[in-house]
């Protein structure tokens, strides 16, 4: 017979003792390892949570920006770049350009490497009488769009109107009875009707098209322009300052206006909601993180206390095991085992306690934790994915035996320290 | 084997000092099977306690085989003199209440494991008749039983002294008279035994008799 023979026999004599010192353990443990996977399992599910919430950010937003280029596309051209001698209070009365450039520029603008402007429009425009009708017209010249060298073309928003054909506006060719292959005269000038637009509810129903060429002829401004009209890229907000910046690199003497839309009114909003969506994830994402902080607060309070109860009840109990083998103490002193041996004798039952409450402790939050986690598959096994599982059983195992060791010194050393004779004495 | 000289051991009492020995000297020798007898207080168990070393007297000297005087060593080295020197009967028996007969034989080797162990375990199962109780619990044995279990226990690191405190006296004359049997037997082998009792019928197999009285010996 040894030692630990002794102490398991002694145990399954005192089984309520033993008991009670393995259920504080085994609760200790247990609430040790939930906490740390119960804490683990707070941030997958964070981690899961804010995934979904950016992909369905991003899928909002991506709906937005594709509504906004269609909007854009319906609506038209959103700047206008004019000679920057031009007086805009005339511009804005008389809506067209009475200062004129090079048609050229249109090319150099198309050629260069901006990245902010697309569908660039070169056009000529004035109102004039038309002198055969009797009629105020808006004459607009356009050689169609000019596609930028750099950028993947781009399906044009205006399609260029070929030479000696003429494109009328609503107003103009219903009130005039105009129908498509007519010939018609304009300023002296024969045009075949090319197309006759449905009624757009702006300008465009007083307006008629003819090819840049014409219209230079026509209005005798050979080589000129008046305006370039064209898209401005949406992509980020507060882009105008740089877009004039680098207009006016690349054509000098000129100046950029934006002019205000429906589209830039929903781009703009587009911007604030894809803001306002960013913020409330921020704001998602730092709640979370202040729960997540707050909940290992609480745990690194709550622990150390379970674990101090833990340890005075395995020492109380440890004690009361003292008590209650007087008797046997003095005996086993009295034939000679050396109090070395009696002190082994109690440690050696607080690490049994320790190891078995350890592994009980484990086991149970295993079962606790797949219980909780049943109804999520996926997080279940991202918890066991990332979940230190080894490790973490063999320093709660380490720590239960190191704790009860710890909380059973004091018992034992009552113990090894007993004087038999005391004992012995008493009968 | 075992002298004693000039002990003086006292406790505190609830109206002061009570001198349990007042300059007690004795001797124990091999072949001897010493009673002390005496009224319930007059220091019989103490001066058994003081012999065994395990009750540190306030004076005076105890010798092992003249020579070791076991307070001169820590608890621990008492305890290894001990245990090859003397073994234990006790009136309450002290048997481990969760291990069995041989078990209970057995405790005196948790400090010294030895193959053989088992087996002298056996013979001395075999010499007190407990063959049939050797797997039972002190629980399920009868109290001649329970103290050959305890004789036994005592005679397992083979002693020179037993230190017999009472033990017969929670038992029936058969019992009683079969322990002193072996008692006697042992002393006749050439063991020590120091006997204390207050029963004239166990001390009439001692070879010599002590009697104390307040802590001294009259006679």
């Amino acid at each position: 017979m040894n030692v630990r023979q002794l102490v398991i026999k002694e145990i399954l004599h005192r089984k309520l003792n033993f008991a009670l010192s393995l259920t504080a353990v085994i609760i200790a443990t247990a609430s040790l390892v939930c906490s740390v996977m119960l804490l683990r399992l707070y941030d997958i599910k964070t981690t899961e949570i804010l995934h979904t919430k950016e992909a369905e950010l991003k899928q909002r937003m991506d709906k937005l920006k594709d509504d906004t280029r269609k909007s854009m596309l319906k609506l038209g051209f959103n700047l206008v770049i004019l000679p920057e001698d031009q007086n805009l209070s005339d511009w804005y009365s008389d809506d067209y350009s009475t200062k004129y450039m090079p048609e050229s520029y249109a090319d150099k603008l198309a050629a260069s490497d901006i990245i902010y402007i697309r569908h660039i429009l070169p056009s000529l425009q004035q109102k004039i009488t038309w002198p055969e009708r009797k009629r105020t017209i808006i004459l607009v010249g356009t050689r169609g769009e000019v596609p930028n060298e750099h950028l993947s073309p781009k399906k044009p928003m205006e399609q260029a109107v070929p030479d000696g054909t003429i494109v009328l506006g609503h107003e103009l060719h219903t009130s005039l009875g105009i129908k498509v292959s007519d010939s018609i005269k304009l300023m002296g000038k024969t045009f075949k009707v090319k197309n006759c637009y449905t009624e757009r509810g702006s300008k465009d129903d007083i307006t008629a098209w003819i090819s840049l060429k014409d219209a230079q002829t026509l209005l005798e401004k050979e080589g000129l322009i008046n305006a370039i009209l064209a898209l401005k890229c949406l992509c980020t907000d507060d882009i105008l300052p740089v877009i004039r910046k680098e207009v006016a690199e690349i054509l000098p003497g000129t100046q950029v206006i934006e002019r205000g839309s429906k589209a830039v009114a929903r781009a703009e909003a587009r911007i604030q909601v894809g803001a306002e969506a960013k913020l409330t994830l921020e704001k998602e994402k730092e709640g979370r993180e202040v729960i997540g902080k707050e909940r290992r607060r609480m745990v690194s309070v709550l622990i150390p206390v379970i674990l101090f109860a833990c340890a005075l009840w395995v020492a109380f109990m440890g004690y009361i095991n003292v008590r209650s083998r007087c008797e046997e103490i003095g005996i086993l002193r009295a034939v000679g085992v050396s109090s070395k041996t009696i002190f082994m004798l109690f440690t050696y039952k607080h690490i049994f306690i320790g190891i078995t409450g350890g592994l009980a402790g484990i086991v149970i939050s295993g079962i606790l934790t797949f219980a909780f986690t049943s109804s999520a598959p996926a997080v279940q096994k991202a918890l066991l994915a990332s979940f230190p599982a080894v490790k973490l059983g063999l320093m709660s195992v380490i720590g239960a035996a190191l704790l009860t060791i710890a909380a059973g010194w004091i018992p034992s050393m009552i113990a090894s320290g007993q004087d038999p004779a005391e004992v012995l004495r008493e009968e | 084997m075992i002298k004693l000289n000039n002990i003086i051991r006292s406790f505190n009492g609830p109206k002061g000092k009570v001198a349990a020995l007042n300059d007690v000297s004795m001797n124990l020798s091999s072949g001897e099977l010493l009673a002390v007898k005496g009224p319930s207080g007059c220091g019989k168990s103490t001066l058994l306690l003081t012999a065994a070393g395990m009750l540190k007297p306030d004076s005076g000297e105890v010798l092992y085989d003249g020579k070791d005087n076991p307070y001169n060593y820590s608890p621990d080295k008492r305890s290894v003199l001990r245990s090859g020197l003397i073994g234990f009967v006790f009136q309450q028996f002290h048997l481990i209440p969760y291990l069995t007969v041989k078990e209970n034989i057995l405790v005196p080797a948790l400090s010294m494991p030895d193959e053989n162990n088992s087996t002298r375990a056996e013979e001395l199962i075999s010499k007190f008749g407990l063959e049939h109780r050797s797997d039972h619990l002190p629980g399920q044995l009868s109290t001649g039983e329970k103290q050959r279990t305890a004789l036994a226990r005592a005679l397992f690191n083979r002693p020179k002294v037993i230190m017999a405190d009472e033990p017969t006296g929670n038992l029936d004359d058969e019992n009683a008279d079969t322990v002193m049997d072996h008692l006697k037997s042992y002393v006749d082998d050439g063991g020590a035994v120091l006997l204390v009792t207050h029963s004239a019928r166990a001390a009439k197999f001692a070879t010599r008799t002590l009697n104390m009285k307040s802590g001294l010996i009259v006679s």
